[in-house]
């Protein structure tokens, strides 16, 4: 019990001087501290939309219809009056859900899918890879789209599709990663231990696995909030009803040729803003997490 | 013809600086052998690199000078160190397997170094220097035509050793030429290498972690210990009367066949972390007559006659210091 | 039962891969012949040693005595007991008194683990200990491979380890479990040289400690005659010299031998052993030369050499070799 105890307070003894030694290690640990802050503030923004927002997001006429930035409406006003400050605020917590709910799909099926097919290797692991090389082949939108349209409108639809396109990255790493594994000597050592198939799946090669999923999550995530947009951008997000930067990015074009910038721009630097985070992420991860051999 | 002052090498990592070569002078005359002993981490490698400059970044050379037929070879600018790669010095490096260009002949190789360096060669003299060296190789001129994986790894590294020798350099530097080699291939590359010292008359630097070798082949040896030039003598003397604790504890580590009943022992503790190496002596941490003051000083190079020189306090009683 | 683990004719050939294009053209499939008939026994608590250049198929052959490898043909005995077919469950609780350690000390450490987890899996997974015991037991192991204060040591992951301290630790996850026989894998080549009396020092102890057995493998005869009790020199997957060290040193009777031997360097300057030339190289594990298979490179060959294989067969009781011409003698 007492060894339980030391391991919970290990992790956490852990996090805090790991986050500190991120700025040690060079231009990486900095991409990583600031991906984490781009996406950390957003989060934080968007959780308290409900308090800070000055208005009611999808209220219409609040203020002048379509009108600039002013003082009243620092991010101006949209087409219908509502006040695109207030719509910021809110409008990242449906593409922070989907994305959220699309990477958690994604690793429940194609990192397990991606172990097990790799570890067992022979016909499984060749069919299996027939099966996903297939649907890897497909552009990413057009299935996406394609399911959107057959699923409907709603976050968690929108989430499956976008998950769908992504399973077969997951498990094209995960496996690339694990046959090499296999082959190297502490995995063949564990099995001279006599080991047991789940103790040196777990064990041995998972947490050796664990870097490249990191990096792979991050540029899910990344690329599930562009996807969002582009989903809801062709009309297959979700319904008027809820604020959403992708939204408003349809709008703002209509908007655009009639002179006004500010729909489209706000909600646009926002998702970049967004991806990039999550990418400056993955980036500094990945360079990071590759374990440097000491010799 | 070789002549090195002071050489120190710094490697600026992001970790800290480390120090890699300290203070390590020697020279060397025309037709020589000099071997480079030490393990992880002595600075063996960088040592070899800086005499013909090309230590990888973030190493550079920060004191010193490294002469070669007279020319301090430190400061020349790189247009004109390039002209002295491969014809004044050259380095024969470590792994044979991957410093072969796959998709080019062996006897293109030959003939493509030949004329970037001497340029109004015509190719059929190339080709003709070519078949020599493949002959002194023991390569059938045919094989010009094969692509390095159609060769063995021992025959490989002759290569890599005749591309080295070619130009007819008179400083070669062979970097571990034998260490993923069997024993008999290690041989006959030894031997090659000697026959070809003869024929051309070159100095040669033999590095290698295998005391035995370079024992073996060696006119003089330089014992190396994180980064410092710790005894330097010839053969025979380090042989007969080592000096320094590192280099009786290297000496005492060695099976030898030719001795029954060996009773070997280890050097206790671990090589140095070079980026926090230990106050003064960095051998003292595990030398057996340690004293007190070799953790607070350095010692300086001491000459003990015969033309033996060793760092160390303990051999201060004869020897008058040379630094 | 002072026989501890038997070979019976042993074999080991891997398919060769061949491109798509030349499985279409081929009729037949090649094999290198790894391990090719090889037949010898270990006596419990010797150290034997089986030498050689690289591709002789060393590694091979204890690979697949420790079951890490399928055998081709041929029969394996442990403890009298034959193992050659042993599957599944059966098989993992031989590994308890069957351990390997292996050649590169940087890669038979799980990056992830710390190392007193790895050494305690084995403890773990039959069921010796765990929790607070477990960890008594690893640190004393760890005291007795000399990596102390062994406390301070326990939670280390490997790459604050050198090479050295990491192969102790693979020594003590070996030890762990007490076992009786143990297969030691060219363990000290990536080590450096004034830390390999180290190692060796400490297999030395435990077998006087724990009574181990050891199968050494190694391309390094010096370190060979420094550690083993016998030894066997292989060549293209065969013995083809087996005796006691001192017998092999001072009386070898294959040319093959005879060449090796003359081939290692001595750390001494004044001494310049004559080299005994060998033409040509190692035929590759394809394609084996007919008959002996070293007559391609031997310097007494004769006709007979080239067309019958040689048999490994005693010339005093305990000095095995597989030559026509020692036998006429």
């Amino acid at each position: 019990m007492k060894e339980e105890n030391e391991t919970r307070q290990s992790i956490l003894a852990r996090l805090i001087p790991g986050f500190v030694s991120l700025t040690k290690h060079g231009p990486s640990g900095w991409m990583v501290i600031i991906g984490l802050a781009i996406v950390v503030v957003i989060v934080v923004m968007t959780a308290i939309a409900p308090w800070v927002a000055p208005h009611d997001p999808i209220k219409s006429n609040v203020g002048p219809l379509a009108s600039p930035p002013s003082w009243q409406f620092p991010m101006g006003t949209t087409a219908l009056g509502q006040d695109m400050l207030s719509r910021i605020l809110f409008g990242g917590s449906t593409m922070l859900q989907v994305s959220a709910i699309s990477v958690l799909i994604c690793f429940v099926i194609g990192v397990p899918l991606g172990l097990f097919s790799a570890y067992v290797g022979g016909n499984l692991d060749k069919t299996f890879s027939l099966i996903i090389d297939a649907v890897y082949a497909f552009p990413g939108l057009v299935i996406a789209i394609a399911i959107a349209a057959v699923l409907g409108p709603g976050v968690v639809n929108m989430a499956l599709s976008i998950a769908v396109v992504y399973i077969p990255s997951y498990f094209r790493i995960i496996r690339s990663q694990v046959l090499s594994i296999k082959e190297l000597t502490y995995v063949e050592a564990a099995k001279s231990i006599g080991a047991k198939w789940h103790s040196i799946l777990f064990k041995y090669i998972f947490p050796n696995v664990v870097p490249s999923i990191v990096t792979v999550a991050t540029v899910n995530f990344a690329d599930a909030v562009l996807t969002a947009a582009g989903l809801t951008f062709i009309g297959l997000g979700v319904s008027v009803s809820i604020p959403d930067w992708g939204y408003d990015l349809t709008k703002g074009r209509e908007l655009l040729s009639n002179g006004g910038w500010w729909v489209i721009t706000f909600p646009g630097v926002m998702i970049i803003l967004l991806a990039l985070g999550f990418t400056f992420i993955g980036e500094g991860l990945s360079e990071l997490l590759n374990p440097k051999l000491q010799r | 013809m070789l002549e090195v002052n002071s050489l120190t090498v710094d490697y600026l990592t992001r970790g800290g600086t480390i120090r890699a070569v300290d203070n390590v002078s020697f020279s060397l005359e025309k037709g020589e052998t000099l071997g480079l002993a030490g393990e992880s981490g002595s600075g063996k490698s960088t040592l070899g690199l800086s005499m013909i400059r090309l230590i990888p970044p973030p190493g550079r050379i920060v004191k010193g000078e490294i002469r070669i037929d007279e020319v301090n070879i430190v400061d020349l600018p790189e247009s004109k160190m390039r002209v002295l790669r491969g014809r004044k010095v050259a380095y024969i490096f470590q792994d044979p397997m991957t410093s072969l260009n796959p998709v080019k002949k062996i006897g293109a190789h030959f003939v493509e170094l030949i004329r970037t360096h001497e340029p109004d060669t015509k190719k059929e003299d190339a080709l003709e220097r070519t078949k020599k060296v493949l002959g002194l190789l023991g390569i059938l001129p045919e094989r010009m035509n094969d692509y390095p994986h159609q060769f063995s790894g021992g025959m490989r590294q002759r290569i890599m050793i005749g591309l080295g020798i070619t130009l007819n350099p008179n400083l070669v530097i062979a970097d571990e030429p034998t260490t993923a080699l069997d024993v008999i291939v290690q041989a006959k590359i030894l031997d090659l290498l000697e026959n070809l010292r003869r024929v051309y008359g070159m100095a040669l630097i033999l590095i290698s972690h295998d005391l035995s070798i370079i024992l073996e082949r060696c006119d003089r040896i330089i014992v190396l210990y994180a980064g410092n030039m710790v005894e330097y003598a010839s053969s025979a003397e380090l042989h007969k009367n080592p000096i320094h604790p590192y280099t009786q504890g290297l000496l005492r580590s060695i099976p030898n066949i030719e001795l029954s009943d060996q009773r070997l022992s280890a050097i206790p503790g671990s090589p140095p972390n070079m980026l926090n190496p230990p106050k003064g002596c960095r051998f003292s941490p595990r030398c057996r007559h340690a004293e007190e003051k070799c953790s607070l000083m350095e010692p300086s190079l001491i000459d003990v006659g015969n033309n033996h020189f060793v760092k160390c306090f303990a051999a201060d009683n004869e020897g008058a210091a040379v630094e | 039962m002072s026989e501890i683990v038997r070979v019976e004719n042993l074999v080991k050939y891997f398919p060769v891969q061949k491109s798509l294009l030349e499985q279409f053209f081929a009729r037949k499939v090649d094999y290198v012949r790894a391990v090719d008939h090889v037949t010898f026994s270990i006596k419990r608590g010797e150290i034997f040693t089986l030498a050689g250049e690289s591709g002789c198929g060393k590694t091979t052959t204890a690979r697949v005595l420790i079951r890490l490898l399928q055998p081709t043909s041929g029969r394996i005995f442990f403890n009298d007991q034959d193992i050659t077919q042993l599957k599944g469950e059966r098989l993992r609780l031989l590994r308890r008194k069957m351990q390997m350690i292996f050649q590169d000390p940087y890669a038979s450490l799980n990056p992830r683990m710390r190392i007193g987890d790895s050494i305690g899996h084995p403890l773990e997974i039959y069921g010796i200990a765990r929790g607070g015991e477990k960890v008594k037991k690893v640190l004393e192991v760890l005291g007795k491979v000399g990596l102390t204060p062994p406390e301070q040591f326990i939670n280390l992951y490997p790459l604050n380890l050198s090479g050295g301290q990491r192969q102790r630790v693979a020594l003590a996850r070996s030890i762990i479990l007490e076992p009786e026989f143990m297969v030691a894998d060219e363990p000290v080549s990536m080590i450096d040289v004034s830390l390999r009396t180290t190692i060796i020092e400490l297999m030395l102890n435990f077998r006087k400690e724990l009574g181990i057995t050891y199968l050494f493998v190694t391309h390094d005869l010096a370190v060979a005659k420094y550690i083993s009790d016998r030894i066997a020199i292989m060549y293209l997957g065969r013995i083809i010299e087996l005796t006691d060290k001192k017998t092999l040193f001072n009386e070898p009777l294959h040319p093959y031998t005879q060449a090796l031997l003359s081939a290692i360097p001595v750390p001494d300057p004044e001494r310049r052993r004559k080299m005994i030339e060998l033409k040509g190289e190692v035929p590759s594990a394809i394609h084996v030369p007919s008959g002996c298979r070293f007559h391609t490179r031997c310097p007494y060959a004769e006709k007979t050499c080239e067309e019958r294989e040689p048999d490994l067969v005693p010339v005093t009781p305990d000095h095995l070799v597989a030559c026509h011409l020692t036998r006429k003698k």
